[in-house]
């Protein structure tokens, strides 16, 4: 067990948790926020593998990762904008549009990606990071959190940004209305179908985003199927944090480890099958529903659609 | 004289132009027709109330006020001027503010926060502004809130008050208060009353709607009546000042229960004598603690003889389930007993009560009484699953359902395709068939109707009825609970009247029993 505890070791195993951590952030905070204004989003993996494969054709050939990440931002909130028309305007059944829109956008995504680059899996350059002075000399947690892309930096500042949102305006209030109690918003006079249809596109653009890190930045290519259940994991996190985005951050970050330290362990030299290690952040989700699970209350509307007069 | 009758002797002189008023609205669903070219006019400083009973039309008017419905046709005046009221939000606008029936605040949410919902979102919420402009209506209106307050955790009467607050502050001129009395204690209607003789001394119209005649009364300014979704009477301020009480309750009475305007489809009653003998269903001091917002039962006694059908009338939701479900064994009394031809059935479960003669048919008939995707076969047997001989060791004996169902169903002439067709895909009057062929076999002697009609079209409205007819002339003891006033007075015997959980009274169903009930129904009377 010594010779586990190296520099090596801590710092491959911390920037490998920050790497895969922060797709799993964005999704979290994007389906938090969806499920805060009741609309539960199925569809969010599939947002996220249109992220990346966007994300990852806009960075390729424009050779600029921002210009991937905006891909990845408009990607994600397309699929989430057919996601709103089918499920807020119209009132279909969220989870059966969600899981058809993830297996559309698998199907698509793998499709398109055959047609452009056949077998080839192309390699952007790796992402220049923007240490941050003195912080990132820090040993370990330096390299792994203060010498990064910036927009890991506009990920964890996100958590307090949506913080805010919530606790501290009035567009938070709308928001935790339309999921708890959608006809009291409605009577107060705010539109709830358009309260709904902006949160489940600002999950679309944030899934999106944690897609196209994953692809430009996580990996550096476009694989099919590549963001394997990331979106998931999201939802996981948003019903365990409820509310709170702190809580989806510190559920990502354990997540984010667990999926880490497959490549942690080899830097370690420690030989254990990958397979038994990719199951880690699973069995995860499960201990911590069994552990939590039971104690998490969701919005009372989560699901419904809103229907004007209905009785 | 009364605040109201003075306030209304001041203004019989000068008539105050309607800040809202509807013109011949009419507002149709699948089905039915809710508002028929309904005129209402809202005036500044009125209390103008409607009296009407459940599917009168009231709750389609308020939703046309508010913005949750447009109406078919007809035509909106907001100050002398054609307006469509399309949202909630134009509704607000245009200074029309409503308190529903079921409170429309966010349960999550602090009082505060209720109160700020709707400002626009981009901004932060501004609690001390709001503050100060909450304690500057209530202070002025003598209301009460606790801003920091979660809401949920508030009671119905005060989460009410916060409703007001609401309506005020987005400066209403027109506040909608639709049933706000039917939750509040005593004390509380009587507060809701002052406050509404404040409210239109500062020039606002105020809309009360109500079921209770007395409250009319004593808070009202004018008062219209609905029916059927038409408007059948109104009774202006000076009217109101020169009847006197009973003549005006009379003419209240009359116009909301009278014959003539009523359900063109009931057939007359035929009275009938029934030869004296020992009740068949015995209900003895019978409580059912209620619940949140839920009415219970108190203290409930009658007996019905066999072949007597007894009625039971009252609005909607006054304890009329929740005694037909504590009859049936669904649910727990906590006093009183149920007596089975002079035998106590108390410890009895509902497949005992169901073995000793006692049905209820349900008027939820897809969720509690059937299972939709069943066959109707299955669902003839619903009760008696497992039971010989159409079980047999555990296993199903196809022949023996198949024939059983056969004969019930030509029987109750119920129309399906086969009795393998999903119960579900039925209409809902062959859904009600396929329950009372269900519940009238093997030795029925006391059935339970809730709401038999309810939801039915005329043809199976008119069969329902018949069978109920041939049902008690069987010799069966029949309690019929229903909203329609005019099915009770065709079929009942006598005819009870519920009113918050308590039987109001018992009347026999002869010349003028319509009028009677109707008074029982809304408080006239005690």
């Amino acid at each position: 067990m010594q010779g586990l505890l190296t520099d090596a070791f801590l710092t491959s195993l911390v920037f490998g948790a920050i790497s895969a951590g922060i797709p799993l952030l964005l999704a979290g905070l994007g389906e938090q926020l969806s499920e805060k204004a009741g609309v539960l989003n199925i569809g969010i993996e599939g947002m996220m593998l249109a992220g990346a494969y966007v994300g990852f054709v806009a960075a390729f050939y424009s050779s600029s990762l921002w210009l991937g990440f905006a891909g990845g931002a408009a990607g994600g909130a397309a699929v989430a904008l057919v996601m709103a028309l089918l499920c807020v305007r119209h009132g279909l059944n969220q989870i059966v549009v969600g899981i058809a829109l993830t297996l559309g956008v698998e199907g698509l995504t793998a499709l398109l990606h055959h047609f452009q680059f056949g077998r080839t899996y192309p390699r952007l350059d790796a992402a220049t990071s923007l240490p941050i002075p003195v912080l990132s000399e820090l040993p370990i947690l330096g390299p792994a959190l203060f010498d990064r892309h910036p927009i890991v930096y506009g990920a964890i500042a996100m958590v307090a940004v949506m913080a805010f949102v919530y606790r501290r305006t009035n567009l938070g209030l709308d928001l935790q209305a339309a999921g708890d109690q959608p006809a009291a918003l409605d009577v107060a006079g705010v539109d709830v179908v358009t309260t709904r249809t902006a949160a489940v596109i600002a999950t679309g653009v944030m899934a999106g985003v944690g897609g196209a890190f994953m692809a430009n930045i996580g990996a550096g290519l476009f694989i099919p199927f590549m963001t394997g259940g990331a979106g998931f994991i999201g939802i996981v996190l948003a019903m365990l944090a409820r509310g709170r985005p702190l809580w989806v951050l510190a559920g990502a970050l354990i997540f984010g480890a667990c999926l880490s330290m497959t490549t942690a362990l080899q830097v370690a030299g420690v030989n254990i099958p990958t397979d038994v290690i990719q199951m880690l952040p699973f069995a995860a989700v499960m201990a911590v529903l069994v552990i939590f699970g039971r104690r998490a209350s969701l919005p009372a509307a989560l699901g419904l659609p809103y229907v004007r007069g209905a009785r | 004289m009364t605040p109201a009758a003075t306030a209304r002797a001041a203004r019989a002189a000068a008539p105050a132009v309607p800040l809202v008023e509807l013109v011949e609205v009419t507002k149709r669903f699948p089905g039915v027709v809710a508002n028929d070219r309904v005129d209402l006019a809202l005036r500044p400083g009125e209390v103008h109330v409607l009296l009407g009973e459940n599917g009168a039309g009231k709750s389609t008017l308020i939703g046309i006020l508010s913005g949750l419905q447009e109406p078919d046709e007809g035509e909106i005046r907001v100050d002398g001027r054609p307006q469509r009221i399309t949202s909630p939000r134009h509704a607000l606008a245009l200074g029309i503010g409503t308190v529903f029936q079921h409170v429309m605040l966010v349960p999550t949410l602090t009082v505060a926060e209720n109160l700020i919902l709707g400002a626009p979102w981009w901004r932060r919420p501004d609690k001390a502004g709001l503050a100060a402009k909450v304690a500057a209506i209530t202070d002025s209106f003598g209301l009460a809130v606790d801003l920091e307050a979660v809401t949920g955790e508030l009671s119905l009467g005060e989460q009410q008050q916060v409703e007001i607050v609401r309506a005020l502050l987005r400066d209403s001129r027109v506040l909608i208060l639709d049933e706000a009395t039917s939750m509040l204690t005593p004390k509380g209607i009587d507060e809701l009353g002052a406050l509404m003789r404040r409210l239109v001394a500062r020039g606002l119209a105020v809309i009360f709607i109500t079921h209770k005649l007395g409250e009319a009364f004593r808070f009202g300014d004018r008062i219209s009546v609905l029916r059927l979704g038409r408007k059948v009477g109104e009774i202006p301020p000076e009217r109101l000042n020169a009847l006197d009480e009973a003549a005006a309750t009379e003419e209240i009475v009359r116009l909301m229960f009278g014959a003539g305007a009523g359900d063109p489809d009931a057939e007359p009653h035929v009275a009938r004598t029934l030869a004296p003998a020992a009740p068949l269903l015995s209900v003895r001091n019978l409580t059912v603690s209620g619940g949140a917002g839920i009415v219970g039962v108190e203290d409930v006694s009658f007996d019905i003889a066999p072949g007597e059908i007894l009625g039971i009338a009252g609005i909607d939701g006054n304890g009329q389930k929740q005694l037909a479900e504590a009859i049936a064994g669904q649910r727990v009394a906590s006093a009183g007993s149920v007596l089975v031809d002079g035998k106590p059935v108390d410890h009895f479960d509902v497949g005992a009560r169901t073995r000793a003669g006692l049905r209820y048919l349900t008027d939820d008939r897809l969720s509690e009484g059937t299972v939709g995707t069943f066959p109707i076969s299955l669902n003839l047997l619903l009760k008696r699953i497992g039971a010989a001989p159409y079980w047999s060791g555990g296993l199903e004996r196809p022949g023996e359902i198949a024939t059983h169902a056969e004969e019930l169903v030509k029987r109750y002439d119920v129309r399906t395709p086969s009795i393998e067709t999903p119960i579900g895909k039925l209409s809902g009057g062959n859904i009600q068939k396929v329950l009372l062929a269900r519940e009238l076999a093997d030795g029925a002697r006391v059935v339970v109707f809730n709401k038999p009609t309810y939801g039915l079209d005329v043809q199976n409205i008119r069969a329902s009825r018949r069978r109920i007819r041939d049902i008690a002339g069987q010799g069966i003891a029949v309690l019929l609970i229903s909203t329609e006033l005019d099915e009770l007075i065709e079929l009942s015997d006598r005819i009870a009247v519920m009113a918050r959980g308590r039987l109001a009274g018992i009347v026999g169903n002869d010349e003028g029993a319509r009028l009677r009930v109707g008074e029982l129904m809304i408080g006239a009377v005690s």
